[in-house]
């Protein structure tokens, strides 16, 4: 019973919840907050129990557990496929982590116009499209969950966001979309492409595997896939969207668009593009590692240019997600954990970065950088010194999880993996890696430049005499988890690389040498 | 054949056509005695006699023989069944949306309820059709209460020039096609549709029979309004009363979907590759000219006019699609219609319902009086978030399955070396997008600004019910998208594709 319903009640738990929240009368607007805090408390709860008898269960802690495998559009072969396994656990977990973390923050703060029940239903909504991605098992869910958090995401963007809301929304949902639509035509060609004529993720990398597809097939449709997954993650050159999303976005929007949306891209990559197209990703991986050094090496110096603090995360997200790539188009087992540990350090991070940036923005009413005017740390020293930590962190100063995304991905993309060898590629690698390695650098640069523009020096007068509150009690119970989280994570990484490990070696043995 | 064979009639067989066919002589009788208020009540009758004919249908249905009357032009297989079934459902919310918009005209009620239950049941001739008259005849009865209905608006002149546009399109395209049919006779020498496709089969294709078919596509065409076919789509819907509307948008459209689909996959399913380039060049021009044009309309019911020119675009991929002989292609490709139809009939007549109730307080049906709807009639603004974000494609709703099934049938017939078939799978795709940018407007428009007139909308209870029901299918019919597929497949197999 546990094991087969356990993660559909996790993952539909918020969508009831949000039904639930739909229903409260107009009056009692309010009780909507305890409602979705409930919800998600209990979600996480849940989700900290699927992980715990994952471990401890028969699965031993590897290979796909909790499995609910029913037929739901059998003329089609789409079923209702769901399972767990070493790949989406910590990025399940961090889901349901982030969205009652962004719950919690909701009670200390809402962007006007308020409407707490409209906004934490869109959450919760949010919540169910994103934990249900990571364990669709099933292309035809996998593509609904996918789809499902663009809805919530433009309502929250659209709503509650900053004066260019409409067009940032707008821009964010058709990008998308657009992309998804292709992926989608690429996920029918797979299912006509096997003789199997089914959408299951699991037989459709046995086929794979065995050489159902062939070479120049695998190429077509890699591209297809490709372009859905590198605009949501988002590579260079199909970024465009982001930084418009995120400067605009409420608070807890870029919390999960930086935490958890953008990692939807990377995982498909691990999961269905590598396994399903295995040739094809051996073919573009130089393609890839390119341009992911790129996006280091651009999102850095885009940063250097930037007056708007959360425009400035943003971008250093498309240099972050840029590590991951790199990992993953080494092909190896070690970039492969190195990208998704990359994830989850990011997701943690950057998460935590725009919960700061969006507590600044709440008392300063502004997140340009000119306009704050330094000393952030004479004003309102507790965020001036979190700021400084989850900065310093996410520009990956070892032991902090940054660093080990980072540093193993690097050490990945110096040895690829044999057949990116055997294509004499081995030295373009190289020289990536030295220039990715120059991202490192420019990354600690545009860091420690924003520190010291905005937490060192004086004070303007203004803000001494606005009487700013520091930190409150709701912002550092929404933290503090973050914080610690972040801490463990970076002092003993095998928390991460420990569950990936196994899986990551099956899917890629599998795949690559069939 | 003899002459005792053919004019044997299987009551039962018609039986849903002439309950409608009784509630609509009811209709205009019954209205003559009722006077000023009283005349609405009409409406309530003709929602029972078209319930009548639905539990018939279901009858028929669960019955499960093949039926046939006046020597096999008319059958009521499970394709056909499929279609009445959809269409009666289509009148159900059609009638359920005209109540209250017409008992306040209180104008033509009676009328009213004749001509469209008459056009309903010549929706429900047409795929019983097997027959080249028969169709057409189906196809005039359809058309002819729908040219009188578009102008019922008198005290408008733009309902009149809409209703004079249609009806002289309309009659240009019945003419096309009765010479294309013609030309079509004098090479095959029957007028039956499986006659026709066996005499096709191994014809030398001399240009006149070439262009016969295509005179007769293009007599359907105008009546999906596909472009260039379409000029008078948006003209028509904006004149005419806004459930008329709905019923072109949706019912008269399915209805030349399903005379097309007799047409095309069964009686020139010998000629396809001669004609199927052609439709895939309309269908990709259609949908794009409909999104593009949608995307400067300002006036909601021109807007959806647009739209729905642009559906019809979608609908026209799985005909590009037929290659003679090809069985399996060409099924998955009728279901793809079949499906699409079920799913666009849910969500189009559901903006129409919503885009009626908006238009009581607000007749000038400005993009800007939806301006905050979100937050004076939240439950109206979330079904027509739902209804447009269905039409656009998002999953999980009913539209989603019906986009996964035009880019299924587009891509195993790419797979089976149409390359043509990914090409049509990408203009979808890129259509889609520019599709949704419109839908998003209106989303955006109602939940984003703020309000510029306070009071609520108020639907009263059957356009309550409708938008309801009709947000709930959409939803639900998303979910449990095997209905659909299920019920398609059953249609797909008698129509022998």
């Amino acid at each position: 019973m546990w094991e087969s319903a356990a993660l559909s009640v996790t993952v539909f738990l918020p969508l009831v919840g949000a039904a639930a929240i739909a229903l409260i009368p107009h009056a009692k607007e309010r009780s909507a907050k305890p409602v979705a805090l409930a919800v998600t408390l209990a979600t996480f709860a849940l989700s900290l129990l699927i992980l715990a008898s994952y471990y401890l269960g028969p699965a031993g802690g590897q290979g796909r557990a909790f499995i609910v495998d029913v037929e739901w559009i059998p003329v089609i072969g789409a079923g209702y496929r769901v399972a767990i396994d070493g790949i989406s656990m910590p990025l399940f977990v961090l889901t349901n982590l982030l969205t009652l973390l962004c719950v919690v923050y909701c009670f200390h703060h809402i962007e006007p116009p308020g409407r707490p029940r409209a906004f934490l239903g869109l959450i919760l909504l949010l919540q169910t499209g994103m934990a249900g991605t990571f364990v669709a098992f099933d292309l035809i869910l996998f593509f609904v969950f996918w789809e499902l958090v663009l809805v919530p995401m433009y309502f929250l963007i659209g709503i509650w966001g900053g004066p260019h809301r409409e067009y940032a929304a707008v821009k964010f949902f058709l990008y998308t979309m657009f992309g998804s639509m292709i992926m989608l035509v690429g996920f029918i060609a797979l299912y006509f492409g096997a003789g199997a004529e089914t959408f299951s993720m699991v037989e459709l990398s046995q086929a794979a595997a065995g050489g159902e597809y062939g070479i120049v097939f695998q190429r077509l449709v890699f591209l297809a896939i490709f372009l859905g997954l590198a605009i949501k993650v988002p590579m260079w050159p199909f970024h465009t969207w982001l930084p418009d999303a995120h400067t605009e976005a409420p608070t807890v929007g870029s919390v999960l668009l930086a935490g958890i949306m953008l990692k939807m891209g990377t995982y498909g990559f691990v999961r269905i593009a590598v396994p399903m197209l295995p040739e094809a990703a051996v073919d573009y991986a130089p393609f890839l590692a390119v341009l992911a050094v790129i996006a280091i090496l651009y999102g850095a110096l885009c940063c250097m240019a930037q007056t708007d603090l959360k425009r400035l995360i943003a971008f250093s997200s498309v240099g972050h997600m840029g590590f991951v790539m790199l990992g993953i188009a080494a092909l190896t087992t070690a970039g492969v954990n190195a990208a998704i540990f990359g994830m989850v350090a990011h997701g943690l991070i950057t998460g935590m970065l725009f919960f700061v940036v969006g507590s600044l923005k709440h008392r300063y009413h502004t997140s340009t950088i000119a306009d704050i005017g330094g000393g952030v740390l004479q004003t309102t020293p507790r965020i001036g010194a979190i700021l400084t930590f989850v900065a310093i962190a996410s520009l990956g100063l070892p032991p902090l999880p940054g660093f080990w995304g980072e540093v193993v991905a690097l050490y990945a993309a110096f040895n690829p993996a044999e057949a990116i060898v055997d294509a004499g590629l081995l030295g373009l690698f190289r020289v990536l890696v030295v220039f990715g390695a120059i991202g490192t650098l420019l990354t600690a640069g545009y860091f420690l430049t924003m520190l010291q523009r905005v937490t060192m020096g004086t004070p303007p007068r203004r803000w001494v005499d606005a009487g700013l509150q520091d930190v409150s009690p709701i912002e550092l119970g929404a933290w503090t988890p973050l914080l610690v989280t972040t801490v463990v994570v970076g002092l003993v990484p095998l928390l991460v690389f420990g569950i990936t490990r196994p899986d990551v070696s099956r899917i890629l043995t599998t795949a690559l040498t069939g | 054949m003899d002459a005792a064979e053919a004019t044997q009639i299987d009551w039962f067989a018609l039986a849903p056509e002439l309950a409608v066919l009784a509630t609509a002589l009811l209709v205009l009788l019954v209205e003559l005695f009722l006077y000023g208020q009283r005349k609405r009540f009409v409406n309530p009758l003709a929602v029972v006699g078209v319930l009548v004919a639905l539990g018939l249908v279901v009858a028929l249905a669960v019955d499960g023989s093949d039926r046939a009357a006046f020597g096999e032009m008319f059958v009521a297989d499970s394709y056909a069944l499929a279609f009445k079934g959809l269409f009666l459902s289509v009148a159900l919310f059609v009638l359920l949306i005209s109540y209250r918009y017409f008992a306040e005209i209180r104008t033509f009620q009676g009328e009213y309820y004749f001509l469209i239950l008459s056009a309903f049941i010549g929706m429900m001739l047409m795929p019983s059709a097997r027959d080249f008259v028969m169709l057409f005849v189906a196809l005039e009865l359809v058309s002819i209460p729908g040219f009188i209905m578009a102008g019922l608006r008198k005290f408008d002149p733009r309902s009149n020039e809409g209703a004079m546009k249609f009806l002289i399109i309309g009659i240009l395209s019945a003419s096309t096609l009765l010479f294309g049919l013609s030309i079509v006779y004098a090479f095959t020498g029957t007028t039956s549709l499986a006659g026709t496709a066996a005499a096709l089969t191994d014809v030398t294709r001399e240009p006149l029979l070439l262009v016969g078919t295509l005179f007769v596509l293009v007599g359907f065409g105008f009546k999906v309004s596909a472009v260039p076919f379409h000029f008078w789509a948006p003209d028509t819907y904006e004149g005419a009363p806004i459930p008329v509307a709905a019923f072109l948008s949706v019912a008269s459209k399915a209805a030349g979907f399903a005379g097309l689909l007799q047409v095309s996959f069964v009686a020139f399913e010998p000629l396809s590759d001669a004609w199927a380039p052609v439709v895939a060049v309309i269908a990709v021009l259609t949908m794009t000219l409909g999104n593009v044009t949608a995307l400067a309309q300002r006036n909601v019911v021109r807007l959806l006019a647009y739209s729905s020119v642009a559906h019809a675009g979608y609908m026209l991929v799985p005909f590009a699609l037929v290659r003679p002989g090809e069985a399996a292609l060409n099924s998955s490709a009728l279901s793809a219609v079949l499906v699409y139809l079920f799913a666009y009939a849910v969500m189009n007549i559901g903006a129409f319902a919503v885009v009626t109730a908006v238009a009581r307080r607000h007749p000038g049906r400005h993009l800007d009086d939806y301006a905050g709807l979100g937050q004076r009639s939240p439950g109206m603004a979330g079904s027509l978030t739902l209804f447009l974000l269905s039409l656009g494609g998002t999953p999980p709703l009913v539209g989603f399955f019906a986009k996964v099934a035009i880019f299924a049938a587009a891509v195993e017939a790419g797979q089976a070396d149409q390359a043509g078939g990914y090409v049509l799978a990408v203009a979808v795709v890129v259509n889609t997008v520019i599709s949704v940018s419109y839908y998003l407007r209106v989303a955006g428009r109602m939940w984003m600004s703020e309000p510029t007139d306070t009071a609520p909308v108020q639907p009263g209870y059957a356009l309550g019910f409708a938008v309801g029901g009709l947000a709930v299918l959409t939803v639900g019919l998303g979910v449990l998208a095997p209905l659909v597929t299920h019920v398609a497949d059953q249609a797909v197999i008698a129509a022998g594709g």
